[in-house]
């Protein structure tokens, strides 16, 4: 396991003496890492005098948290109630088609994640497809087709 | 005081009293004034994803190319609420409202409106029913309707900047609490004008506020739920990033009435520029001496944090949210204690709504007898709703309370699209029901919509046309509360679970006779046997549709057809053989290369691939209109399907 144990105590540092800290660290491990490697895990545990069991417990209650290597990018297909409304799931189902892995995966190469998410309120331009950071609004299977098949990183160096 | 303040020097001026801050103000103003000509540019989250950001950079360095930034203002603002049409702008001084504006434009609103005063009318909205180009917001039916207490500000300020916020009388009623009113007195205020909870259950603030209040302890806590997760509700959002110093003083209000002096600002992660907006307010609201000690040296001390949620809908309930703020799973408690009394850490706390909040900075300034006569006898003020589906103009609207649904779809949403027929409108979300045509003379009211077997809720309102499967729609809402559910309460873990399952089943032509009594029974015992309000109200979609729309449950478990055209497995698409031209577009549009055929041989569809997307249809030229969707059996369509 590759997890610079440095970097950790440093943003462990950060948090020294901070109530209910928990949730806070998580997120910022996350954040470096991009996901929750298991040893970080047990050295929270430690750090925050929690059993492992309770960290354990907290990262797999919500959903933001991820115990697995994430792609570089991450796909999130919006289920919310008015993307639903227009077709939300055939974007997720040519998404998974398109990457060729389900829902809450990531390709063999480590290049994209597929993720739903309940509602990013961008309702009124529904429905919405967040590619990292962008909204792309207004997704059609179709538009979602174009969007996956070429290469991300190539359009993001165009663009 | 005699002090004096310099346009220049504001970045480092500090309120220490009440005449500091009209000092300022009038500062403010009085440069305002100075500026000759205003470009707002939305930079609220629907705008930016269309766009805005490259639409008022192209501003800037056309102005500047110009020279003429002396004269012309650029300003980011937030959200109109006119999301659809975004990327608005907005320019002043006659406050020509432009939409669906691309930086290509922006040399042309350059030259024409800015130097030439001459106005772009192909960049104007255009009323679809008398074709006629609106000039102004106000002009807008959208807008017309709509009385916009708690978005006053949005759409008209730059929400980051505290100036702004100042010189739209910002923290003038903060300054008068502490200076004229006891913090009984400010309850007093809350409880007269009849502000209810807007997060959902509509509990009234004066009395939670109160009963905080009542409480001896030397810690406290103000939190603001900013855990906006109804799916198709982003009034919250939109407050939180286009006027998040009004969600500020709100809580600086609050504190105050309570005897608090820490305040939590918790918001979902989903909602990025929420947090940062939220942050650089109160960072900027600290530096100018707003928020920390001794505030306007009346020896009242108040700070804020925010704390990020991390993906978790039960934690808009207020036990589970205080368990998040600990750093713990989100499961909700038993109520009493009431977080009023024992709540963050164990201390008085009171949870308040983003829109709530930001209505008592309005209601200070302006006196309860002002707010009390919005709305009805019952309901007082205003409510955002996020009109959305398939509704013509969708957006952000807000209303007074006791405004009927038909005019808030018809008037202010422009009716449905397409020219389809209206069939039900969801409010509430997950824990709401479907209100159909009968009752859209029913008023928005707390009492009045629960009657109807609804909800207002946190405001998001789901318009539904002919093309909506209604158990479609219970499908979706159970999956989702069965995913939501936190698990600790057996009848909301198995019962939310066992729903869906059928509702699956239905969907799926598997449907069996006495379904929809299992369903309503689970309904009931769900509702019986849960802890939190989600246990308790999660059954609502189920029961309001079959309350209505029961035909279209039997439809599907007796008949096998969906008359929406919407399961799946309950339609399948086909070419007609007749009208193909064999024009391979669907062929090469198709997702799933689910289409047979060349050109000259006439297409078909290979429906043990067809994922039944549509996207044939929709490529099929209108002119040969080949396609088509029908609902039974593909076996007994007597069609070439199989």
């Amino acid at each position: 396991m590759d997890m610079n144990t440095e970097k950790l105590n440093k943003i462990l540092a950060v948090f020294q003496g901070e109530r209910g800290g928990l949730i806070s660290i998580l997120q910022r491990v996350q954040e470096e890492f991009g996901y929750l490697p298991e040893p970080a895990l047990s050295l929270i545990a430690d750090f925050l005098h929690l059993p492992q069991s309770q960290v354990f417990s907290v990262a797999t209650f919500y959903d933001n948290f991820y115990l697995t290597r994430r792609g570089d990018h991450l796909i999130s297909v919006c289920q919310g109630t008015a993307c639903h409304v227009l077709g939300a799931r055939d974007i997720l189902e040519t998404a998974e088609n398109c990457l060729e892995i389900k829902t809450g995966q990531t390709t063999p190469d480590y290049k994209y994640s597929l993720e739903r998410v309940a509602c990013l309120g961008s309702c009124a331009l529904a429905p919405v497809v967040l590619v990292d950071n962008e909204v792309h609004s207004k997704m059609t299977p179709r538009k979602v087709k174009q969007l996956l098949t070429e290469d991300i990183d190539d359009r993001k160096i165009q663009a | 005081m005699g002090k004096s303040v310099s346009i220049q020097s504001i970045e480092a001026y500090k309120i220490d009293s009440a005449e500091s801050l009209v000092l300022l103000r009038e500062t403010l103003l009085a440069d305002q004034n100075k500026t000759v000509k205003l470009v707002n540019v939305c930079c609220g989250s629907g705008c930016m994803s269309s766009g805005s950001e490259q639409v008022r950079e192209a501003f800037i360095s056309g102005i500047k190319g110009l020279e003429l930034e002396d004269e012309i203002k650029v300003k980011k603002t937030g959200c109109h609420g006119f999301c659809e049409r975004g990327p608005i702008v907005v320019v002043g001084p006659e406050n020509i409202f432009y939409q669906h504006v691309t930086k290509e434009d922006v040399p042309e609103i350059i030259s024409e409106t800015l130097l030439e005063d001459r106005v772009v009318k192909r960049l104007l909205y255009e009323d679809p029913v008398t074709g006629q180009k609106c000039f102004h917001e106000n002009d807008i039916p959208f807008y017309k309707k709509q009385k916009r207490i708690v978005l006053k500000n949005c759409g008209n300020i730059d929400p980051t900047s505290i100036e702004d916020y100042i010189k739209v009388d910002g923290f003038q009623a903060f300054a008068k609490i502490l200076s004229q009113m006891a913090p009984e007195g400010v309850i007093e205020e809350i409880k007269l004008s009849g502000l209810r909870g807007r997060g959902g259950a509509g509990f009234p603030t004066g009395i939670k506020w109160e009963t905080a209040r009542n409480v001896s302890s030397e810690e406290k806590y103000i939190i603001c739920n900013g855990d906006e997760g109804d799916p198709g509700a982003f009034m919250d959002r939109s407050v939180m990033e286009g006027d998040p110093y009004s969600v500020i003083e709100g809580m600086m209000i609050a504190g105050y009435a309570i005897g608090a002096s820490q305040g939590i600002i918790y918001v979902r992660a989903e909602y990025p520029l929420a947090v940062h907006h939220l942050s650089t307010a109160i960072a900027r609201a600290t530096d100018m001496g707003l928020l920390g000690h001794n505030i306007m040296g009346r020896g009242f001390d108040f700070v804020i944090k925010v704390v990020k949620g991390a993906g978790a809908f039960v934690c808009g309930e207020e036990t589970a949210l205080i368990a998040s703020i600990e750093g713990k799973s989100g499961r909700p408690k038993p109520k009493p204690p009431f977080p009023a009394i024992q709540g963050l850490w164990g201390k008085p706390t009171v949870i308040n709504n983003v829109e709530t909040l930001a209505n008592v900075s309005r209601i200070i300034l302006n006196g309860h007898e002002w707010y009390s006569q919005i709305g009805t006898a019952t309901d007082k003020g205003t409510k955002i709703f996020s009109l959305v589906g398939k509704v013509r103009n969708v957006g952000l609207v807000e209303v007074e309370m006791g405004t009927t649904l038909r005019e808030i779809i018809f008037d202010i949403g422009g009716g449905i699209q397409g020219g389809k027929d209206f069939k039900a409108v969801q409010t509430g979300g997950p824990s709401g029901g479907c209100i159909p045509e009968e009752l859209l003379d029913l008023p928005v009211g707390y009492e009045s919509l629960a009657k109807a077997g609804s909800i207002i809720g946190s405001g998001g309102m789901l318009v539904m046309d002919e093309d909506t499967c209604i158990v479609n729609i219970a499908r979706y809402f159970l999956d989702f509360a069965r995913n939501e559910s936190c698990g600790q309460c057996t009848p909301c873990r198995l019962g939310t679970k066992q729903m869906f399952n059928i509702l699956q089943d239905i969907t799926r032509g598997k449907g069996r006779p006495g379904d929809i009594e299992i369903l309503l029974e689970l309904s009931d015992a769900v509702k019986q046997g849960s802890l939190c309000g989600l246990g308790m109200t999660v059954p609502n979609p189920v029961l309001s549709t079959i309350r209505y729309f029961r035909k279209e449950y039997e439809e599907h478990i007796l008949e096998g057809r969906c008359r929406a055209l919407v399961c799946r497995a309950l339609i399948f698409y086909r070419i007609k053989d007749y009208r193909c031209k064999a024009c391979m577009k669907c062929l090469h549009a198709c997702p799933v290369d689910a289409i047979v055929g060349a050109k000259w041989q006439v297409h078909e569809i290979d429906q043990s691939k067809c994922i039944k997307c549509g996207t044939c249809m929709e490529v099929c030229p209108k002119r040969f209109n080949a396609v088509e969707c029908v609902t039974g059996k593909i076996e007994n369509s007597g069609d070439k399907g199989e």
